[in-house]
């Protein structure tokens, strides 16, 4: 077995470790300072060289060290080396954000004059960034309606430079078809970029299907323990050079504490995807069958309009569950996020704590009843995002919630 | 609740001052009090903080206690429970335990008066026949360490009871996913969080457990008075492990059982010492003590010299050599030489620690990649040979 960073060791056998292996080993040296078992924190700002000739030598051979912290640490590298081989990618860079992840890759591939064209479908902060900041430096943004390719390649000028999809979507978990998304890109001559935040290396990896960058809020399942913001992308190196030197003159990158927590996050990678994943179909299934429940979206129901498509490209489907109230306001859906009692109201997912709220009042509340509807977001829609936390549990707490709607 | 969502939730209410969905780390030593002689619910840190309370409020529901305490280390811990003790007064303890511990009873509570008396706790008329009218603790761990020997908590505490003595069950190796000993009658679980509780290899820490106000208050006397208190991150740290406790535990106890079938029919393994295995002596006690699984730790011998044995342990190349257990990383050791080297050569072959015997603490890799690196590692000792 063989590691990105074990780059000296035996290559006995063409089977690829497992991902929970990948997840606890990959990236980090056997032998770590200090013989310590676990990656020491290393909170330097900066790191030494031992004569001039040593800085010499790390500038015109391009070493791989730490020089100054904006421009990389020895943590981040491992981080980074472990983010991308359980991406099945040649390289990661990690950001503060998820946020700042997607600005670093715009920043640096998107010039005055280009054009990038989205599935609608979006994360509304990656959506407000190329509307009112990437248009100020002359970049044009257009939006198509999600898993409408045509529409997309419709889209395509001269000027494009990259096609964007998050898939799964949110809050709609619409799947892209990564191969016809990736085929459409290389036709075209255009980038591809996923944000995989929702379906993780775990339920699908879109460097496989040849998609070019892929990019993640790591605050999410990637920490796991809602105690870390990160953000990361993933591609291959030739790609990723500019991205990566434009983050070190930007400099939105990570503490070294927060690093380790996401290093740490990721030992239990696995175990904690396969818990979400069997919550996320459990209550996914229970709300399809309440009668107090309009709409389930969830991909891994057959009901859900790209069920076939996640099928093809996804292990598993994840912890966020959306649905619609049925014959609900505003408040009588806010009320039944009011009830839960093991959900928590608050943004973000991907924590081992359930997390629930209600689109509208939480990340939408700003917009016009048009925009709304032109985004999809319903005033009785209900974003769950379930954690690792017994599903009898999660679905009891949810039964409960759910069983004032019927009294009124 | 079940077990995972009160490991999630039970001690991690959300901050009411901001609302922070993980509470905060508190790293205060003292804190502002109300007024002069009129005392908060904090006051200086070596008698409470917020950030410990909240461990001590989720390791107790996950041990069925109603209270717990928080140590600088399994051994302070264990240590704090022993102090409950005076001159005079006598402790049976179990055989099969570990090393530390021995050290501990052998070498420090001796100079205090206080006496011990080894037996072996699986057979319990021997464990029986070492109380005495002095005995004032019982001291056991199952599974024990490193023979995986399985003792019946049940029946212990109805001797030690019996005697007017405590029982106190060193939990470190079940961990309370898998076993409960406050439910079966013990007094006070101890655990190393070291291990599986905080998992990750990152933090030291030690636990009591009770279901005891009275008990409680003693054990905090002692710790308030000596101090061997938790640390503000090592706390945060294990209490971000537990929860994902069950989910570790049941996944390398998953792994631990099919490595323990491959090696029983490995050529060169003469014996394998696994609970969940059917020719486990304790398998049936293992059975209804432990809950659905039988723990990731397990011993196995191999048919060869010290040297040979040693060599073994150093050829793995994902299993890595080092005491300790219970994190997410496989780790292996030759007790003879490392974890049980403070016995004495006889002492080991008494206790059945022989050179061939190699411990495995089984971690969250792939259980095929494990055992391919097991393979490995023996057959580059069998080409050297």
């Amino acid at each position: 077995m063989s590691f990105p960073s074990d780059r000296s060791g035996p290559r006995s056998e063409q089977r690829l470790p497992g991902p929970s292996t990948l997840a606890v080993h990959a990236g980090e040296d056997r032998h770590k300072l200090g013989h310590a078992i676990t990656d020491p924190v290393i909170c330097a700002s900066t790191f030494t060289f031992k004569d001039s000739q040593a800085v010499i030598d790390y500038i015109e051979q391009d070493q791989e060290r730490g020089e100054y912290g904006r421009y990389g640490t020895p943590g981040e590298m491992v981080v980074e080396r472990k983010l991308a081989a359980m991406e099945g990618g040649e390289e990661a860079i990690l950001y503060s954000s998820g946020m700042a992840a997607i600005v670093g890759l715009f920043m640096s591939k998107l010039n005055s004059g280009d054009e990038v064209v989205f599935f609608d479908e979006c994360y509304h902060r990656s959506r407000e960034f190329c509307a009112k900041h990437l248009s100020r430096f002359g970049v044009v943004t257009r939006q198509v309606k999600a898993c409408d390719y045509e529409a997309m390649e419709a889209a395509i000028t001269p000027q494009t430079r990259l096609v964007v999809s998050e898939s799964p979507t949110n809050p709609h978990l619409s799947v892209v078809d990564l191969e016809r998304f990736a085929d459409l890109g290389r036709r075209h001559g255009v980038d591809t970029l996923i944000d995989a935040t929702l379906a993780t290396p775990y339920n699908a990896r879109p460097i496989e299907f040849g998609i070019d960058f892929v990019l993640h809020s790591a605050t999410k399942y990637m920490g796991g323990h809602n105690d870390l913001l990160a953000g990361v992308i993933v591609g291959q190196s030739e790609k990723l050079a500019d991205v990566r030197t434009l983050r070190g003159i930007m400099g939105a990158v990570n503490s070294a504490h927060n690093l380790y927590l996401l290093q740490r996050g990721l030992k239990t990678f696995e175990l904690r995807m396969l818990r979400h994943n069997a919550n996320g179909q459990a209550v996914a299934e229970f709300l399809e069958n309440h009668p107090a429940v309009e709409r389930v979206y969830y991909p891994g129901l057959a009901s859900h309009p790209y069920h076939e498509v996640a099928r093809r490209t996804m292990r598993g489907y994840g912890g966020l569950v959306t649905f619609l109230i049925k014959n609900a306001d505003w408040r009588v859906t806010a009320d039944v996020v009011d009830r839960s009692r093991i959900a928590r109201i608050a943004p973000s997912l991907g924590g081992v704590e359930t997390l629930i709220e209600q689109p509208l009042v939480m990340s939408y509340y700003q917009c016009t009843v048009e925009e709304r509807k032109r985004f999809g977001i319903p005033d009785n829609m209900i974003r769950l995002a379930c954690g690792i936390e017994n599903e009898e549990d999660i679905i009891a707490d949810l039964e409960q919630a759910l069983a004032g709607v019927q009294r009124t | 609740m079940h077990f995972r969502t009160r490991a999630v939730h039970v001690g991690n209410e959300k901050d009411p001052a901001t609302g922070a969905v993980v509470p905060p780390i508190h790293v205060a030593s003292t804190f502002v009090q109300p007024g002069a002689g009129e005392w908060g619910e904090f006051d200086y840190a070596r008698s409470g903080s917020p950030t410990r309370k909240a461990l001590e409020t989720t390791v107790a529901s996950l041990e069925a206690g109603s209270h717990a305490l928080a140590y600088a280390s399994g051994m302070s811990a264990t240590h704090g429970a022993m102090m409950l003790l005076n001159a005079g007064d006598h402790i049976v303890a179990g055989s099969d335990i570990y090393g530390g511990t021995y050290r501990l009873l052998h070498k420090i509570l001796n100079r205090n008066g206080v006496s011990v008396s080894l037996a072996k706790s699986v057979d319990l008329q021997a464990f029986e026949a070492a109380f005495n009218d002095k005995t004032r603790l019982a001291w056991i761990e199952s599974p024990g360490n490193p023979l995986m020997t399985i003792t019946d908590i049940a029946a212990c505490a109805e001797i030690a009871h019996r005697h007017g003595a405590l029982l106190a069950v060193d939990n470190t190796f079940a961990t309370p996913v898998l076993t409960r000993p406050l439910e079966l009658g013990a007094d006070i679980v101890m655990h190393s969080a070291t291990k599986y509780l905080g998992g990750h290899s990152d933090a030291l820490g030690g636990m009591l457990v009770v279901a005891d106000q009275e008990l409680h208050d003693a054990l905090y006397f002692v710790q308030n008075s000596t101090g061997a208190v938790m640390g503000s991150f090592a706390t945060f740290l294990i209490a971000r492990g537990l929860k994902t406790l069950e989910l570790r535990v049941r996944e390398q106890s998953r792994s631990a059982l099919f490595l323990a079938h491959q090696l029983s029919q490995h050529p060169r393994v003469s014996r394998v010492l696994y609970p969940g295995l059917e020719s486990h002596p304790g398998h049936d006690l293992a059975g209804r003590q432990m809950d659905g699984a039988f723990g990731a730790m397990m011993s196995f011998e191999l048919s060869g010299n010290y040297e040979e044995t040693q060599r073994v342990a150093e050829s793995t190349r994902l299993f890595q050599l080092a005491v300790s257990l219970g994190a997410v990383e496989s780790l292996i050791e030759q007790p003879a030489s490392m974890s049980h080297a403070s016995y004495d050569a006889a002492d080991r072959q008494t206790h059945g620690i022989v050179d061939g015997l190699i411990r495995l603490s089984v971690g969250l890799e792939h259980p095929d990649d494990l055992w391919e690196d097991l393979q490995q590692a023996i057959a580059a000792e069998d080409k050297l040979a």
